[in-house]
C-alpha cells in the first residue's frame, strides 16, 4: 500500500476502522503527518480534532519521522528487579540510535529486555547491550 | 531424532532460533512447539522427554551426541511435576499452530460440548464452574455472560482482552503464542452463549509475536467456528487500554480514555451494543470447564477462589516462569520452594504482586494463600497473578515513586484524582527523597492516595497508591534515611 487513500481503502469496511489505519500509515510513513490527518479525517467523516486526538493519545503514533532505528528497552519494575536502571546510562549517551523506553515487554522473568523491529533480546547486561546498539549503527 | 524447541517470546528472546538453526543444520528434525515455561532454563532443549536447559551454540554437539548434562524427563521436573496445568496443559507439548495437534490433546472438546448443550447450559456451567476474571478484578464470569446473554440487541460482541501490560505478567502472551486455538475455542463458546456473532482480540503492539500466532490460527480455524467470527485488533502502546471500558473506546477508533460506569458493557458496550469482555486466561479457562465439567473445575481452589490460576514468576527470582496451581499456595511457597528465591543470590526484601498497581509485600507477607479476598485483607491484589521479586538491594522511595510516575505516563487523562494526584504524588515523592519536610509530606501522600484511590474512575489511578502505601507501610526506613539533620 503506497498512499494513504489505498490504506483508507483497504480498511474502510471494518469497524472502528482507525487505529487499523493509523497503524499501517504509522508504518509506512514512519509518522502520521497534519496532511495525514486531514486526509483520514475527510475519509473517514470525523473532524481534524478527533483524529488528531487519537494519534496523540497512543506512545505509537508519532508527529515527526525520524530516521533512526528504535531500540525499546523494558524499564518496568520486573526489568528493574533484574537491573535495568544500570543500563540506562549506556541507553542514554546514543544519538545514532532512538532508545525509548517501554513498559514491559512480557519477558520478565528473563530480563532486562529489548526490542528491534519485532526482534527480542533478553539478559541484557552492560556488554550485550553495548554490543547490540553498536551492531545497529 | 526429534528436537523440539520452543519458538515462544522469551524462548526467542534467549536465542532459540539460532539453537534451532544449529541443529536443523546438524541435520536433526527440529520441531517448534509451545515453552514449558521453565524460563530460567531458556532455551530448552527437548529430545524424547529429556530437557537440556539454558543451551548455548556450544553445546549443540554434544547434546545431539548424548554426551551433555541434561536435566532429565521434563514432565518430572519438580517445576513442573507440581503444577497443576488445566489452562497450560499443553505448555511444551503442541506445536501451538497444528490444529492436528491440538484435537490430539483434548481441542475442540469443548465446543462441541457447548453446542449440544445450548446457550442457557454453557452459561450455567460456567457459573457453577466459580469461574472469576482472571484479569484482576475476579468478578464471576458466569454472571456476566448471563448479563449479556438476558441483555436486549440483535447485535453483540465478544472482546478477549488480550492488553497484558502489567510488569511481571506474560501468561496471556504464552497462551496466544503457545495455545492460540484454546483461546480462539473459549470465545467461540463465550459467544454461542450469549449469542454473539463476532468477537475481537485486542492485543498490545509491544507482543508482535502473538498478534502474528492468533492471525494464523484464526485464518486456520476459521471454519471450525463458523459462524462466529473473530477479528485481531493491535493495540497501541497505551497501558490504561488493558482497563475495558478504555479498550472498547480504542476498538472503536477512539481515544483509550476511560468510561464511566454505569452502563455496564454488558449492557451497552462495543458500539453501544451488549458486550462480553474477558481477560485472556478467563476464555481460556472454558474450553476445560465445558470439556470436564463444572465440577472438575471447581474443586480446585479454596473460598471463593476455584478452579487454577496461572501464576507467573518474575524479577529478580532463580527459577522464574509460568506455574499454574490451584488457589491457596502461599506467597512463601512460590517464592522459595518454587522459585528457588532470588536470581541474584542476596535475600527478598519486597515482592509485588499484581503489576505496577500492586501492593508491595515484605517477606512477613509470605503466609499470604494466593485468594482474590486474603490479599485483599492484606491491603493487595493478585491482579494477574504476577510476581515480581526484588532483593535487599532495592530502594522502596524510588518503586513507590515509579509507581505514580508511571501513573502520570499512563493517565488517560479523563479523571482529575488520576491525572492531576499522580504528577503531584511524583512531586511530593521527590520532596520526600530529598528530605525535605518528610513527615508533613507522607501525610500529603496518605491523603492524596485516599482520594485517587476512591475518586478516580478506574483501577489505574484508584489502585496506584497500593504500592505506595503498601511500600510506605512496610519500609518506612526508605522513606526517612535521608532527612536532613
Amino acid at each position: 500500500m503506497s498512499s494513504i487513500a489505498d490504506i483508507v481503502a483497504f480498511h474502510h469496511h471494518r469497524e472502528g476502522p482507525l487505529l487499523p489505519i493509523l497503524h499501517d500509515v504509522q508504518a509506512a510513513f514512519g509518522h502520521v503527518s497534519e496532511a495525514a490527518i486531514r486526509e483520514i479525517a475527510e475519509a473517514l467523516n470525523l473532524t481534524r480534532a478527533e483524529v488528531h486526538g487519537v494519534v496523540s493519545f497512543y506512545h505509537d503514533f508519532k508527529n515527526a519521522p525520524d530516521p533512526r532505528l528504535i531500540l525499546k528497552l523494558c524499564r518496568a519494575e520486573a526489568c528493574q528487579a533484574r537491573g535495568v536502571d544500570e543500563l540506562v546510562a549506556i541507553a542514554d549517551e546514543q544519538t545514532a540510535i532512538m532508545v525509548e523506553p517501554v513498559y514491559c515487554l512480557g519477558l520478565c522473568s528473563v530480563g532486562p529486555a529489548a526490542m528491534i523491529g519485532r526482534k527480542l533480546f533478553a539478559r541484557l547486561d552492560r556488554a550485550r547491550l553495548s554490543a547490540l546498539i553498536e551492531a545497529m549503527t | 531424532m526429534k528436537v523440539r524447541i520452543s519458538d515462544d517470546a522469551a524462548a526467542r528472546a534467549c536465542g532459540a532460533d539460532s539453537i534451532a538453526a544449529a541443529f536443523a543444520q546438524a541435520g536433526a528434525a527440529v520441531e517448534r512447539v509451545s515453552s514449558w515455561g521453565m524460563q530460567w532454563l531458556e532455551p530448552l532443549v527437548e529430545i524424547e522427554g529429556v530437557g537440556y536447559g539454558s543451551v548455548t551454540l556450544d553445546d549443540v554437539p554434544a547434546i545431539l551426541g548424548r554426551r551433555a548434562k541434561s536435566i532429565g524427563p521434563i514432565e518430572d521436573h519438580p517445576f513442573i511435576a507440581r503444577q497443576t496445568r488445566l489452562t497450560f496443559a499443553r505448555a511444551g507439548k503442541t506445536r501451538p499452530l497444528s490444529l492436528e495437534d491440538y484435537a490430539a490433546t483434548g481441542g475442540w472438546q469443548g465446543l462441541v460440548k457447548a453446542r449440544e448443550i445450548g446457550p442457557a447450559a454453557i452459561v450455567e456451567t460456567v457459573l457453577q464452574s466459580g469461574l472469576r476474571g482472571r484479569g484482576g478484578a475476579g468478578f464471576p464470569a458466569g454472571i456476566k455472560w448471563k448479563t449479556v446473554a438476558d441483555a436486549e440487541g440483535t447485535r453483540k460482541y465478544i472482546v478477549c482482552n488480550a492488553d497484558e501490560g502489567d510488569s511481571g505478567t506474560f501468561a496471556d502472551r504464552m497462551v496466544m503464542e503457545g495455545d492460540p486455538f484454546m483461546l480462539i475455542e473459549g470465545m467461540a463458546i463465550a459467544g454461542l452463549a450469549v449469542g454473539a456473532g463476532k468477537g475481537f482480540v485486542y492485543i498490545r503492539s509491544e507482543y508482535p509475536h502473538a498478534v502474528a500466532k492468533m492471525e494464523a490460527a484464526i485464518r486456520l480455524c476459521a471454519h471450525l467456528i463458523v459462524p462466529f467470527e473473530i477479528e485481531v485488533r493491535v493495540g497501541a502502546g497505551a497501558y490504561v487500554c488493558g482497563e475495558e471500558t478504555s479498550l472498547l473506546n480504542s476498538l472503536e477508533g477512539k481515544r483509550g480514555e476511560v468510561r464511566a460506569k454505569p452502563p455496564l458493557p454488558a449492557h451497552k458496550g462495543l458500539f453501544g451494543c451488549p458486550t462480553a469482555i474477558n481477560n485472556v486466561l478467563t476464555l481460556a479457562a472454558v474450553p476445560w470447564i465445558l470439556a470436564n465439567g463444572a465440577q472438575a473445575y471447581a474443586a480446585f481452589g479454596m473460598g471463593r477462589s476455584r478452579g487454577t490460576k496461572p501464576i507467573q514468576l518474575a524479577g529478580n527470582i532463580k527459577h522464574g516462569g509460568l506455574f499454574e496451581t490451584a488457589f491457596g499456595i502461599t506467597l512463601g511457597e512460590l517464592i522459595n520452594d518454587i522459585g528457588g528465591g532470588t536470581a541474584s543470590g542476596r535475600p527478598v526484601r519486597a515482592v509485588q504482586v499484581g503489576g505496577p498497581l500492586g501492593a508491595y509485600h515484605p517477606p512477613a507477607d509470605f503466609h499470604l494463600p494466593f485468594d482474590y479476598e486474603a490479599f485483599t485483607e492484606a491491603n493487595g491484589l493478585i491482579g494477574h497473578g504476577g510476581i515480581v521479586v526484588f532483593d535487599e538491594s532495592v530502594n522502596m522511595a524510588k518503586q513507590a515513586r515509579f509507581a505514580l510516575e508511571f501513573c502520570a505516563i499512563e493517565s488517560c487523562g479523563k479523571c482529575t484524582p488520576c491525572r492531576l494526584g499522580s504528577t503531584r504524588g511524583v512531586e511530593t515523592l521527590d520532596r520526600i527523597i530529598a528530605g525535605e519536610n518528610v513527615e508533613a509530606n507522607l501525610a500529603l501522600i496518605a491523603d492524596l492516595s485516599e482520594t485517587m484511590k476512591f475518586g478516580s474512575l478506574c483501577a489505574l489511578g484508584g489502585f496506584a497508591p497500593y504500592p505506595v502505601m503498601s511500600a510506605i507501610t512496610h519500609f518506612p526506613e526508605d522513606f526517612v534515611l535521608r532527612e536532613k539533620p
